[in-house]
């Protein structure tokens, strides 16, 4: 387990090595961040002043190697635009995405489930194939619609549920979240649900085929035959071996999720990181490009490490420390 | 006028003539978005109950709010750290600057009630008296000085308000109210330039940085609204400051949301989340309008869109003859080229239809009405024969290719006016390419200089200043021309800018800017294409003057 999870850590790092390389390169080739933020009645000794402020006048490698020496010591640089620490920015903006994407998930993962087992267990039910035709629908549709329809919909026409923006704030370790307060809830539920929807197409796919194909499964029939009832059979035999693979999926999805994220905190103006990253790239913001996309892997060998810990949960063979 | 809550509470409550029932609907969730309304009460009585008890509370709550929707990102509440639009915006609300424009960019007393120069390279500024920050202290000339040497000596600032105070040399603190700031040469923009500085409170700002700002530590300014909570990315909220010398504002509460995607800013405004919004999106526009209980209210804008034309290469990339070989000469070079090219846009078309009404045909450097317009000059009428006549005139009978860059995310349907320019040149014989790309992409590549013919869009206080940054020739030394991307040259221009600009006297500088102005867009330096119209959408019971700078600023919202 122990040099699973080093020879992990090695391939992380060097991601983000190759990531903070590529964005250096990538920014360098577009243009100077200064042209996008400096004043223009700015005359040419003001712009190159301000370049040279920046340390955008050295060479690439130069400038890679202030930033590689600042990242060992935990410096990630100061945003262009805001002045300030690029992870402060970074680190602000996180509990807003993380719970949009949290939020999401619950809702994809709770409707998902047993949406997609009813749709197994009954395939040939009217209600079943409804399901399976807005699982598709929910594949099809773009986000950016969804969500402005959404809007269109509960916000402007029923005025039921806000437009856009994040709602009341609590601190819980210093941490503000909006899922606990009621007006945070109202503000959370378009932008989750459109956030939600196609993972929630997803999962109910993934848990209608699973749950086909372990009806079929002898140890279904042994079961029927041992003289358990229909709900038994789902609840200890289908439910616990379908869920192993959704598990790893949702897992996996939660990544893409806080990623996903950009385009529908940019419809409901939701402030969180994918937001940040947008405008941060409109000004060629590196600094925060580059902590954006550090944050972003961090998070991703995370969940992949809860993923592998709830996988070994639910299946003995890899409780029992044979590594894979 | 109006602008007092009392009376407010005694002006009539504006209770909506019956709507067309579609719009009805509109109606019910704009006004009922911040109270209690819920879409389903649409029973008919019930309706009209909501509708009114919502307008009661809206109009006859003491604590009057107001909150706007903005367009673009704010990255910092630093006052000096970046010039762009939205910081300046919201910062305009908390500090105030000397020199002060009225809606029509013409210079107006702010915290100086009045200025005037000495000699050529010395003005006096006479302070406002009486004037508090926020947390009570007085304002005084060393709080002024010290702001205009702030822009310098903050660290880490890509932003240049350095640009604003680059002139002067020395400040000179009299005595409590009034300021001498000597320039390095006879500079007559100075009170153009220091607009752009808003003043700090040396006590509080002194040793702060950004994250102080940002934190509301040290964002204590004179201005008409006082720091409440600022939320990175999401708002900014205020309240009244009931000590300002101002007329005071209508609104005891105000919130700054930053809503930059169009179609939601929009929606928030229909739901009744917002009380108004700023750069209402072209395509809504006449949806807007059209609903009973929302008006849209529109000024042209100081932001003129034009076209820059190499004019320095012998052989400029991108333009080349029908076959795809290098021309004999650059025929951006010909005045008769660029004359074709001006005769072969139909600007009239383009104002209406591809902007939607949110264009005026340019002749001028400077949009009407700001300092050194030229209201003689006229729009070049469309004229595809005429263009066709003076190419084959300048030794291009069958025309030539070109390409033509510009930004898809910068100004109002910018990629579909590059497009509609090719068109319209291609039919006269030049075939254009068009290459559309982010802003921060284009600027890049025009940096590299890899574009011949290119879209810029210009807002400035100022003809000479205009004229300084776009037309000028090129000059590192005396900062002339950064943004003169052709790299036209003509020393007569050069030298009345230069002179316009060296002059104190406002009503001779405006004369000489003026005519420099004109000898340019003769010439045509760059094609002018429009000038741009600014847009604010808002319930309709509330009332704004459209700014030219495009600036929205909450105490200039009234009820009516």
């Amino acid at each position: 387990m122990l040099s699973y999870l080093l020879r992990r850590l090695t391939w992380s790092a060097a991601t983000l090595l190759v990531m903070s390389l590529l964005v250096f390169a990538g920014v360098y080739a577009i243009g100077n961040p200064v042209d996008l933020l400096i004043n223009p009645q700015a005359d040419q000794a003001e712009i190159a002043r301000a370049t040279a402020l920046l340390g955008l006048d050295r060479p690439l490698w130069e400038q890679y190697w202030l930033f590689f020496r600042g990242a060992l010591g935990g410096d990630l640089g100061i945003s262009f635009a805001a002045s300030v620490p690029a992870i402060d920015l970074i680190l602000e903006r996180m509990p807003a995405t993380l719970e949009l994407a949290l939020t999401a998930m619950l809702i994809a993962v709770g409707l998902g489930i047993p949406l997609g087992l009813f749709a197994g267990l009954h395939p040939q039910s009217w209600l079943a194939r409804s399901i399976m035709t807005l699982s598709t629908i929910g594949f099809a549709l773009p986000t950016f619609w969804v969500g402005l329809m959404l809007i269109m919909v509960f916000s402007v026409q029923l005025g039921w549920l806000p437009t856009t923006g994040r709602g009341a704030t609590v601190d819980v370790l210093g941490v503000p979240l909006s899922v606990l307060t009621a007006d945070g809830l109202r503000h959370l539920l378009l932008p989750a649900t459109t956030l939600a929807l196609f993972k929630l197409a997803l999962l109910i796919r993934l848990t209608r085929a699973g749950t086909q194909d372990a009806m079929l499964q002898d140890y279904v029939r042994y079961a029927r035959a041992k003289g358990l009832s229909e709900s038994a059979v789902v609840r200890s035999h289908v439910l616990p071996n379908i869920l192993i693979p959704i598990v790893t999926v949702a897992g996996l999805e939660l990544g893409s999720l806080i990623a996903f994220a950009i385009v529908t905190e940019t419809v409901f103006a939701w402030p969180g990181m994918g937001k940040l990253l947008i405008d941060s790239i409109n000004v060629l913001d590196r600094p925060v490009i580059v902590a954006y996309l550090l944050a972003t892997v961090c998070l991703f060998i995370l969940i992949n490490l809860l993923v592998d810990l709830l996988y070994a949960a639910l299946d003995p063979r890899v409780q029992s420390g044979t590594t894979r | 006028m109006g602008s007092r809550v009392g009376e407010m509470i005694a002006g009539t409550t504006p209770i909506p003539a019956p709507l067309p029932k579609g719009e009805a609907f509109l109606g019910i969730s704009s006004s009922s978005g911040g109270g209690s309304g819920w879409g389903w009460f649409k029973t008919n009585s019930l309706f009209w109950a909501a509708v009114v008890a919502c307008l009661l509370t809206s109009t006859n709550t003491p604590a009057a709010e107001l909150r706007i929707g903005l367009s673009g990102e704010v990255t910092s509440l630093d006052p000096h750290l970046l010039a762009s639009q939205p910081n300046l915006t919201v910062g305009r609300h908390v500090f105030e600057s000397l020199t002060d424009v009225d809606p029509q960019t013409r210079l107006i007393p702010g915290l100086a009630e009045r200025w005037h120069a000495i000699d050529t390279t010395t003005w006096e500024f006479k302070l406002r008296r009486g004037v508090k920050f926020h947390d009570g202290s007085p304002f005084t000339a060393e709080d002024a000085a010290f702001s205009l040497t702030r822009p310098l000596s903050i660290k880490g600032s890509p932003g240049g308000f350095a640009a604003y105070v680059r002139a002067i040399a020395s400040t000179t603190v009299v005595d409590a109210h009034t300021l001498r700031v000597k320039t390095k040469y006879p500079y007559g923009a100075l009170p153009e330039d220091l607009n752009s500085i808003l003043i700090v409170s040396k006590k509080h700002a002194q040793n702060a940085g950004p994250e102080d700002f940002d934190a509301g530590r040290a964002t204590v300014g004179t201005g008409p609204y006082k720091f409440v909570r600022y939320q990175r990315g999401d708002r900014l909220e205020l309240a009244r400051n009931d000590q300002w010398w101002g007329k005071a504002p209508a609104w005891d509460k105000v919130t700054l949301r930053v809503i930059p995607a169009d179609p939601s800013r929009t929606a928030s405004l229909l739901s009744g989340e917002l009380d108004a919004i700023e750069h209402v999106p072209s395509a809504d526009i006449n949806n807007l309008n059209k609903n009973n209980a929302l008006r849209v209210l529109k000024t042209t804008s100081w932001r003129t869109i034009l076209l820059h034309l190499d004019q320095y290469r012998a052989q400029p990339p991108g333009v080349t003859d029908l076959n795809g070989k290098p021309l004999a000469a650059n025929p951006f070079m010909d005045q008769r080229v660029r004359r074709a090219i001006s005769k072969a846009i139909n600007r009239s078309a383009i104002a209406e239809r591809v902007m939607e009404g949110l264009a005026v045909p340019a002749a001028n450097i400077v949009s009407p009405g700001v300092f050194g317009y030229n209201s003689a000059l006229k729009a070049e009428p469309y004229d595809p024969e005429g263009a066709k006549r003076l190419l084959a005139e300048a030794g291009y009978p069958n025309g030539f290719r070109v390409t033509l860059a510009g930004p898809n995310n910068r100004y109002i349907n910018d990629e579909q006016v590059l497009q509609t320019v090719a068109q319209l040149l291609t039919r006269v014989g030049i075939q254009t390419r068009v290459e559309a790309a982010p802003m921060s992409a284009f600027l890049g590549r025009v940096r590299k200089e890899e574009t011949s013919f290119a879209l810029l869009g210009w807002g400035s206080f100022a003809a000479d200043l205009s004229l300084r940054s776009l037309v000028a020739t090129p000059n590192a030394d005396k900062g002339y021309g950064a943004w003169n991307w052709g790299r036209y040259a003509n020393l007569k221009v050069d030298a009345l800018m230069e002179q316009a600009l060296g002059t104190v006297d406002r009503a001779k500088r405006e004369a000489l800017a003026r005519e420099a102005g004109t000898l340019a867009m003769q010439d045509l330096a760059f094609i002018p294409l429009h000038h741009q119209v600014v847009s604010w959408a808002m319930r309709a019971n509330l009332n704004y003057v459209p700014r030219t700078d495009e600036f929205t600023f909450a105490h200039h919202f009234t009820p009516r």
